[in-house]
């Protein structure tokens, strides 16, 4: 099942790109769930759309190579959240706007750059439901660094993103400087966000950052313990996903994602079973 | 040298071109119970937001611990507990310990971590707020008086000796009130920790503080809890504006 996987170099690639982002998304995702953002990275997910649209327009219109989809796509992911960021603040008592803003600006320049660039084709079929084989030697190595500097700061700021996370009022008291920090942290998301894409895919990349964290939340104790759980299921989605979209010739993006529903209901069975369990004891 | 913990003289604060605190006057000696009451609008948060140093007085001077606040910096020998800390998350999954230690978060400072020591802190905390056996529960599972005593451990573990509270005790029903003052006591008396509290319940407040202090954008009355409850209702409702309704207690 898994030897192709170890033979052929572009499987390599996409399988050792899935374990960075099964782990960086979901570990990611429990401080955008918690913090009640999960929309946010729908919104900052359309907008990678549109950079990667943008991309591809300079490659065929004009025949620029050097700036890839790739990291144009990144580029408009960190403006978006910065953008997201500056409109949230502009309507604080109506902060999910933002998303609906951001979300609709990303699909209209989407739009825009596709016809300009000849419509529709395959590679952006890739983008949008993600892809086996669209993963190259220089974007793993790009994923590598991104994930080692989403670990870095998140280990660094882990207490004060905690704090922020839990009790916003309470850390801007105690003087945490918690626009810089939360400006950091969106900044985060929209990297991990554009380096999931080649796998996921635009469409669905939210649900790696959000589903696992589901799962994990209905059965963990304590904060660590659900970024544990959701980097495990994060995990399993990613390898069951992508072993199973290969053989079946489906984009992965839709298997990963099948996969993380699963892994949700089997924990919310599992902790009803559990509950049952316990009631029928303390009973007797 | 004075003793006096907070020391406010002739403290103005206008919000746009409304007065929310007048010439106000407080002296809060060290080891005190002060209870501070009055209408809603009356100022009490204003004053509160003042004491923490998160917005300045168009007028007078603050002193704490003896020094000008714009040159304070010893804040971790201020604690304080939000009208608003039991609105958080209920399902935010977070354990006591998690919650507690983030009292520490801001005094550990950037690019550190926890140690040892301040982990045991945290222990240390939880147990005199009388917690203890919660410390790996989740918080969202505790009943309302157990969060708010759990939210006082986690401004407790920076080892204050002055502590603020805003309205800690709504929502909690009678029973646990009555507990809650008992601890609040108890840290006044055995750990030494003097008290602020703000609190619209006159009657319990009376029973437990040993001072209390009217506030309608004016000071109406500072002075010990016996002699507060000897004032009349005319008295109060005077202090309190048109719109009282005095809760009486029966002891």
């Amino acid at each position: 099942m898994f030897t192709h996987f170890f033979t052929y170099e572009f499987l390599q690639n996409t399988f050792y790109t899935g374990l960075l982002i099964g782990f960086i998304a979901p570990l990611l995702g429990t401080f955008v769930v918690v913090r009640r953002l999960s929309l946010i990275a729908d919104a900052l997910s359309h907008v990678t759309l549109g950079g990667i649209a943008f991309g591809m327009l300079l490659e065929r219109r004009w025949g620029i190579l050097f700036i890839t989809p790739f990291y144009s796509g990144m580029a408009f992911s960190v403006i978006g959240a910065v953008l997201i960021e500056r409109l949230r603040s502009l309507y604080k008592s109506y902060q999910e706007l933002a998303i609906p803003i951001i979300l609709s600006g990303g699909v209209g320049l989407s739009v825009i750059f596709i016809s300009l660039a000849d419509g529709f084709n395959n590679d952006l079929y890739n983008y949008l439901f993600g892809s086996v084989s669209a993963v190259g030697r220089s974007d793993l190595w790009t994923i590598l660094i991104i994930s080692i500097i989403v670990v870095l700061v998140l280990v660094i700021f882990y207490k004060e993103l905690f704090m922020l996370s839990f009790d916003e009022e309470h850390a801007v008291v105690s003087g945490i400087h918690a626009k810089r920090i939360h400006f950091l942290f969106i900044v985060l998301t929209a990297l991990v966000i554009s380096a999931s894409i080649r796998i996921v895919g635009v469409l669905l990349v939210s649900a790696l950052m959000t589903l696992p964290v589901a799962a994990s939340i209905r059965i963990a104790k304590g904060f660590k313990q659900t970024i544990i759980f959701s980097i495990i299921f994060g995990e399993l989605s990613v390898i069951i996903g992508l072993v199973s979209g290969y053989h079946l010739e489906i984009p992965p993006g839709g298997t990963i994602v099948l996969t993380s529903i699963l892994l949700l209901l089997l924990t919310t069975g599992a902790k009803k079973v559990w509950l049952n369990f316990m009631r029928k004891k303390a009973i007797i | 040298m004075s003793t006096s913990i907070v020391s406010m003289k002739n403290i103005s604060y206008a919000y746009e071109n409304k007065y929310a605190l007048k010439d106000i006057n407080l002296e809060i000696p060290n080891g005190a119970f002060l209870g501070l009451v009055g209408p809603n609008g009356g100022g009490k948060t204003t004053l509160i937001k003042l004491l923490l140093g998160l917005a300045r007085p168009q007028q007078g001077s603050i002193q704490l611990f003896g020094k000008d606040i714009q040159h304070f910096k010893e804040w971790n020998k201020i604690g304080f507990v939000s009208q608003k800390a039991n609105a958080f998350n209920r399902g935010f999954p977070a354990t006591v310990k998690e919650v507690v230690s983030t009292g520490m978060t801001a005094n550990v400072g950037y690019f550190k971590f926890f140690s040892r020591k301040q982990k045991q802190k945290v222990e240390e905390a939880v147990e005199m707020v009388g917690m203890s056996s919660y410390l790996n529960q989740n918080i969202g599972d505790l009943s309302g008086g157990q969060q708010q005593r759990i939210f006082i451990a986690r401004a407790l573990v920076s080892d204050p000796v002055f502590l603020i509270l805003d309205e800690p005790t709504v929502g909690i029903d009678t029973e646990n009130v009555e507990k809650f003052y008992g601890l609040l006591k108890k840290l006044n008396e055995e750990n030494n920790i003097s008290l602020l509290l703000v609190s619209h319940d006159i009657g319990t407040m009376t029973r437990h503080a040993n001072g209390v202090a009217c506030l309608n954008k004016t000071l109406h009355f500072h002075g010990n809890t016996a002699a507060f409850a000897s004032l009349s209702e005319e008295e109060l409702s005077r202090f309190y504006g048109h719109d009282l309704s005095v809760v009486t207690h029966q002891h």
